[in-house]
């Protein structure tokens, strides 16, 4: 088998890791502190094709049934 | 100081191990004897029941504290072990601290550069990812162990081994030894604080020795009360009884050690008080036997008191009990409201709600104290402003006693017609089970509701009980009433279409009335309207020659708004390829325009429970919950008036099928088998082919089964077409309102296949399912199909394998109950604080973050069109209709 790249694979959404600026954006607008976002682990697949680190904050963006497209988030920790 | 001041909040919880000095700090009193009472029955000093650890005899005071039996908390004991133990409840992670650890030196078995690798990222995670901790421990213990020598005294490491529940080998090159729990204490002592932190404990509060057991603390007698019975004779708790056999081997370990026993009898007494101590904390230790009473019933011990259905948690904790509920047999009543209940007049005579009496409904309160406990619009007790309680069962004058109260006084008055009370019905699997309903004071014993409200309860009146709470404050009410009331509950998150509807006779009478053909005369459609409450005009009449009548349809039209419009495909719509819609010849096209039904039959698609996009469903998404309980409460009413002038009843002509029909039927079944034994004939010939994915045998079985159930299907359409027109059972099939064509056919034409785990019936004897056939017989004969139909009677090996076939289903639906019973009880516990904010997150008590949008796309499934925001398609029917004409 090829070299397989899951970001290009149809069930995997978007993955974006996001700027200082934008991760206080986020956090002004929902009121939170990083660690209240969902967690995702250093070890995800996903974590280790994007090169996200534990304190980084993911920006995913899917397709949804109901609503056309959704934006979720994940605080990058380790383990 | 006011009550809220001395209100604190908690900001933080932390768990720890007793230390043995904590242990015998908190102790009153070191019990050193295993008996209780003495033969007076006075307690013995430094026994189990010591008066210092607390009174629970009224009237005495405590020794300890000098309260009385309600004030005193009771005190602390303890015993001091002969010889250490093991804590069983910390058995595993004493095992995980000594394989991470030098048995030599006490060191973690790390080196310095990895001990202070581990360090710093303990602190880091301790500050910003604390949840992470017990991980990150995890995985310094799994390091840790690996080390087969100790990179601080070079010594070598043995291999530990860990025996549930409290065991634990050393494997020397000699042999294995087993290590003591002094050897295994002193070998934790060694540990230092700062390898205890990097394995997960905070030393201050949880030094790895205190899991061995020095002392034991013994609960205060309250936790453990003895019991007198009627003969007098004392019964002891099961906590006791384990704590005199924990002393009782104790003293006699101590005994042994000081007059210098050999080494083995010590070690056996050991062991056993370990067995002792074991089992006192948890007496459902697998690996061991369980302590028996000596009536042979195993001991409740402390984990049995916390555990399971019966224990601490789910049984007091969440699961308290009430006052101001009642609890009785449930029977219909079509005349009250959906958000009514019929509440007995016993029952509204205990059940009471506080009213504080003021200048306007003073008269009133006093009218109720006059009548008393026992006349129905009465009250029961009488609250002064000074807290004391007036019982008005006693006074014989209850005249002076009502003349004399003031403005203030709070009078707990009698439960009366419209008060806002809570209904339910277990099991409580969504929030339609418990409703906020309007009392309806009732003559007789059961509680009454109206039959629309049965499939949110999914309640029927076989025996079936409901429960009643009455809330006691003002805001409890507005709140119930506001949020829980039955209307406000129509529209179903679940469905997002009405969960309450029609069901049964109201949808044979809609469609009775509302078919063609029926035509009522002035007296007849007044009485009808007249049972629903109409109060309004009779419309002029659709015929007024010869003679003046009405059609079903335009008395049903009464109950629409005004300016309402809607059409559906009613249930009895045969689903023609092309549907002719308004010119349907069978009347199944439903047209309301302007609140007229001008087409179409009313049934289960237009009023039915449970149906989304039906007439019910936009009434009440239109006109509000108001209009949709006013419709179910008059318009229902008025098809049951009727069915009820009408009477609908099944009879043994219903099932009877033409000399014809039945020949019929009997010639398909025949074809059918004939197939079969074909499909059998190929089979034996090898001549079969396989289908993919499946072998021989299995692609014979489902072959057959395919021909036998279309052969069934088929007996079935042949009997609907030959039943009349008249046949109420296929009336009720057709409109919904209960039965399937398919019970239909069950009872005329064939039962057909019946089934165990999906396949044809193969189980019985060998080669053969009952001793009547051949074996190797696959004929459907031999493996359950059922010819007959239930009305011509099933032959006795028929009947056998309908039982089989029945019982199945029996077994799946209790095994499916306790299974999604299990279930439900997770999912409530993972997710009962989850909540949806104001900005629409869904966040969990600490403001952690769930879901970013309630849903994906922030919709409430009760509010939404069927799951939809919005319906487009309707709304645009709307728009051009109301444009066009
Ligand atoms: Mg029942
Ligand atoms: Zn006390
Ligand atoms: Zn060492
Ligand atoms: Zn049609």
């Amino acid at each position: 088998m090829g070299k397989f790249d899951l970001l290009k694979h149809e069930l995997v959404p978007q993955f974006r890791i996001m700027t200082k600026e934008e991760i206080e954006q986020l956090r002004k607008n929902l009121g939170v502190r990083k660690e209240d976002l969902p967690w995702m682990l250093k070890s995800d697949p996903v974590s280790k094709a994007i090169g996200a680190k534990p304190g980084d904050v993911v920006e995913i963006i899917r397709k949804s049934p109901v609503a056309g497209k959704s934006v979720a988030y994940r605080y990058v920790v380790p383990g | 100081m006011s009550f809220y001041e001395l209100i604190k909040s908690i900001k933080s919880i932390k768990f720890g191990v007793l230390s043995p000095e904590e242990i015998r700090k908190m102790s009153v009193v070191n019990i050193v004897t295993a008996d209780t009472y003495d033969e007076d029955g006075i307690p013995i000093e430094a026994g189990l029941m010591d008066r210092r650890l607390g009174t629970i005899e009224p009237g005495q005071k405590c020794q300890t504290c000098g309260n009385r039996v309600g004030q005193c908390p009771g005190h602390f004991g303890h015993i001091e072990l002969a010889r250490p133990v093991v804590h069983p409840g910390f058995a595993k992670l004493v095992y995980n601290l000594l394989k991470s650890t030098c048995w030599n030196c006490g060191r973690i078995l790390l080196t310095k550069e990895e001990v202070e690798k581990y360090t710093l990222l303990m602190e880091k995670y301790q500050k910003k990812w604390p949840q992470l901790r017990l991980r990150l421990a995890e995985r310094v213990i799994r390091r840790a162990s690996k080390n087969t020598e100790c990179p601080h005294c070079g010594e070598a490491q043995y291999k530990l081994k860990f025996e549930k529940p409290t065991t634990y080998y050393e494997e020397h090159k000699e042999g294995t030894v087993k290590l003591a729990p002094n050897e295994i204490r002193s070998r934790l002592e060694r540990i230092t604080d700062s390898d205890v932190k990097l394995m997960g404990l905070d030393p201050r509060i949880a030094r790895p020795e205190w899991m061995v057991l020095t002392v034991l603390p013994v609960p205060p007698s309250a936790v453990r009360p003895s019991i007198t019975l009627e003969s007098g004779i004392r019964s002891e708790d099961d906590l006791t009884h384990k704590l005199v056999d924990i002393i009782r081997i104790n003293e006699r370990l101590k005994d042994n050690v000081d007059a210098g026993a050999p080494q083995l009898i010590i070690e056996d007494l050991w062991e056993l008080l370990q067995y002792h101590v074991t089992t006192y904390f948890d007496n459902e230790t697998s690996g061991i036997p369980p302590a028996r009473h000596r009536s042979g019933r195993p001991l409740r011990t402390l984990a049995q008191r916390l555990k399971g259905k019966e224990g601490r948690f789910r049984s007091n904790l969440s699961g308290k009990r009430v006052d101001f509920s009642a609890r009785t047999v449930i029977s219909p009543d079509p005349i009250i409201s959906i958000n009514e209940v019929g509440v007995p007049i016993d029952v509204a005579k205990l059940l009471t709600i506080p009213e504080r009496i003021n200048p306007y409904n003073m008269d009133q309160v006093k009218r109720l104290i006059e009548n008393g406990p026992d006349v129905h619009p009465g009250a029961n007790y009488i609250i002064r402003p000074d807290g004391r309680r007036i019982d008005l069962r006693f006074p014989k004058d209850r005249k002076a006693i009502a003349d004399a109260v003031e403005i203030g006084y709070i009078v707990e008055r009698h439960l009366k017609d419209g008060d806002i009370v809570l209904f339910n019905r277990q099991p409580s699997l969504h929030r339609m089970s418990i409703m906020a309903h309007k009392v309806r004071v009732l003559p007789y014993k059961t509680f009454r509701l109206n039959l629309c409200v049965c499939p949110p309860y999914n309640a029927d009146f076989d025996g079936d009980e409901m429960n009643l709470h009455v809330p006691q404050s003002e805001e409890a009410r507005a709140e119930a009433g506001v949020l829980m009331l039955v209307q406000e509950q129509i529209l179903s998150p679940r469905y997002g279409g009405p969960i309450m509807g029609g069901i049964q006779d109201y949808i044979s009478g809609a469609y009775m009335l509302t078919r063609k053909g029926t035509m009522l005369t002035r007296e007849e459609a007044s009485q009808l309207l007249a049972r629903a409450g109409y109060t309004g005009e009779l419309p002029p009449p659709e015929i007024s020659e010869p003679k003046e009548l009405w059609t079903g349809k335009q008395l049903a039209s009464l109950f629409f708004p005004k300016g309402f419009n809607y059409s559906l495909k009613s249930n009895v719509c045969l689903k023609c390829p092309t549907c002719k819609k308004e010119e349907c010849e069978n009347d199944a096209y439903v047209v309301i325009r302007d609140g007229k039904l001008i087409k179409g039959v009313i049934d289960k698609k237009s009023i039915g429970a449970g149906q989304p996009e039906s007439v019910l469903h936009r009434l009440i998404k239109d006109y509000g919950t108001d209009a949709g309980r006013d419709y179910i409460d008059r318009a229902f009413k008025l098809f049951l008036a009727y069915i009820d002038s009408r009477g609908l009843t099944i009879g043994l002509d219903d099932e009877e099928l033409p000399a014809e029909a039945k020949r019929k039927v009997l010639e398909v079944i025949r074809q059918a088998e004939a197939k079969v034994s074909e499909l059998i004939d190929i089979y034996n010939q090898g001549l079969l082919e396989r289908l993919a994915g499946r072998t021989l045998e299995e692609t014979l079985e489902t072959k057959i089964m395919q021909e036998l159930e279309e052969a069934r299907e088929l007996a079935g359409e042949i009997a609907s077409q030959y039943l009349k027109e008249s046949n109420t059972a296929l009336l009720m099939a057709r409109t919904g309102a209960r039965g399937s064509l398919m019970n239909l056919a069950h009872m005329v034409a064939c039962v057909g296949q019946q089934s165990v785990r999906g396949e044809r019936i193969m189980r019985g004897y060998m080669n053969r399912t009952l001793p009547h056939f051949k074996p190797g017989d696959l004929g459907a004969e031999a493996h359950g199909f059922v010819y007959s139909s239930y009305k011509d009677k099933l032959n006795p090996i028929e009947f056998f394998f309908h039982a089989m076939g029945g019982r199945e289903g029996l077994v799946d639906t209790a095994v499916r109950t306790s299974q999604s019973g299990y279930m439900q009880r997770r999912l409530i516990n993972a997710l009962q604080d989850v909540r949806v904010e104001y900005d629409l997150t869904v966040r969990g008590t600490d403001g952690s973050i769930i879901q970013f949008r309630y849903g994906e796309d922030g919709v409430d499934p009760a509010k939404s069109d069927h799951g939809k925001a919005v319906n487009v398609e309707k709304i645009i029917e709307r728009v051009v209709k109301a444009g066009g004409s």
